[in-house]
């Protein structure tokens, strides 16, 4: 068994960065031809990364590199908590703290468009994180553990118990994916509001090490996703598989369908989605619980 | 050597442009010339561009811009000059504001010509320019292990 979480954990360092960018070029590639262009190559996202690795780096000041660093190390110590098997809950804090690190390192540069882009990072925090805890609370109740190598061996897969939970968690996936009517705080297309919003200040290397951890992140969001699909029947691994596809496609279809929100509106419709979805499906599922 | 002409990203700014050439540079981007498709990026921010695209001539306001967007740019880096008007200040030149081209406040390496320019040549200036950004790396790499050797 330890064996098998050290294999799976060393997996996820050593391949998420690989699949996530590899994602982001499937991303570009699809929305080029929803838009009817050719688009990019596939590995165009590593393209940029080996160029942006061996461009001049401006430091604005030397805490910078150590946020951002810490930034990459609590992303890949989260996922590679949950791949291992490890508790769910302890994942996702490990998240929220390398979101933190983000948000000084953008803080720490005192240009006006970081400055206002974090605070519309912690806006964006605050409107996903309920969600977040939520769905921890849902995979225990379903499968009476937080543990994730438990969670995978349960006789029925979480998304039969939690269909409300997995709604709420697709819609704060597109806050956290940083996709379009979200995508408030930094965005990846070229029509921005705030120069280039959380990473403007962040020049070469340094924007290069927030992009991987965000390919990790996204690989680990993508695990949550096939954790409602997966149970003891190794059948169902494919049939999750395809649902993470069917996600993420989804996803670029939402970004390129969509126009970016207010703030407020972020906030209030996240929250909205949270109470309505999540709320109901756990009140049934107590509900179900007690009168089994 | 790392092979960088492959990612090149863009700033577009627009100097005292009639906007004609600023229209031509936006319909690269359409699907009829898609740009992506040679890996190029619309970036909003100095400090993640490789290539300066300047339409329109330099004026009295615009060229302490002009020199402080330049200097944002991390090395290497490549401007290219759009339209008649950025190369040569075109037919504003004798205007009382217009110092002329782009070429009179910063070091231009490419100038696309026509009034305005066509996405075929802006297009073709890009291509251009990442040639030239790929020479200017391992220029800078070059000189970067001198000045390591001599310190
Ligand atoms: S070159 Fe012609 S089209 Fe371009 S900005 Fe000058 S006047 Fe306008």
């Amino acid at each position: 068994m330890n064996t098998t979480r050290l294999l799976c954990c060393l997996g996820y360092i050593l391949l998420a960065p690989f699949i996530g960018g590899l994602l982001d070029g499937i991303d570009r590639k699809l929305s080029a031809r929803m838009q009817g262009r050719t688009g990019p190559s596939i590995l165009q996202p590593f393209y940029d990364i080996i160029k942006l690795f061996h461009k001049q780096i401006f430091l604005v000041n030397h805490s910078q590199f150590f946020l951002v660093g810490s930034y990459l190390v609590f992303v890949i110590f989260s996922g590679a908590l949950m791949f291992a098997g490890y508790d769910l809950l302890m994942s996702f804090f490990a998240l929220t703290t390398a979101a933190m690190f983000l948000v000084l390192a953008s803080c720490s540069t005192h240009s006006p468009f970081s400055a206002m882009a974090s605070q519309r990072e912690l806006l964006q925090m605050m409107s996903y994180e309920p969600m977040v805890l939520l769905a921890c609370v849902g995979f225990y109740l379903a499968t009476g553990s937080f543990q994730v190598s438990d969670i995978i061996q349960s006789n029925l897969s979480p998304i039969v118990f939690l269909p409300g939970f997995f709604i709420g968690f697709v819609y704060i996936l597109t806050i956290k994916m940083r996709k379009s009517p979200f995508d408030i705080s930094t965005a990846h297309h070229a029509h921005q509001e705030m120069v280039r919003g959380v990473t403007t200040e962040m020049v070469g290397s340094l924007y290069a090490i927030t992009q991987i951890a965000e390919w990790y992140e996204n690989v680990m969001l993508l695990g949550i996703v096939a954790l409602f699909f997966i149970n003891g029947n190794p059948i169902s691994w494919p049939l999750a598989i395809l649902g993470v596809l069917f996600v993420y496609f989804l996803e670029t279809l939402i970004d390129n369908t969509t126009a970016r929100l207010k703030w407020s509106k972020v906030l209030s419709s996240a929250w909205l989605v949270t109470l309505l979805f999540g709320g109901l499906n756990l009140l049934v599922l107590d509900l179900m619980i007690k009168y089994r | 050597m790392a092979k960088l002409n492959r990612s090149p990203w863009l700033l577009h700014y627009d100097g005292s442009s009639c906007n004609g050439c600023d229209i031509e540079v936006l319909a690269c981007l359409t699907p009829v010339y898609d740009v992506e498709r040679f890996g190029v990026v619309n970036t909003g921010n100095p400090l993640h561009a490789d290539i300066l695209l300047i339409t329109g001539g330099i004026n009295s306001q615009n060229q302490a811009v002009v020199q402080q967007i330049y200097s944002q740019m991390p090395n290497p880096k490549v401007v290219v000059a759009v339209g008649a008007c950025a190369c040569t200040g075109g037919i504003f030149k004798e205007c009382y504001n217009i110092h002329g081209g782009v070429d009179t406040t910063i070091p231009v390496d490419i100038y696309v010509p026509g009034c305005a320019a066509r996405p075929e040549s802006i297009i073709d200036g890009v291509v251009k320019a990442v040639g030239v950004f790929q020479e200017k790396y391992e220029k800078y790499v070059s000189e970067n292990k001198e000045r390591k050797r001599s310190s």
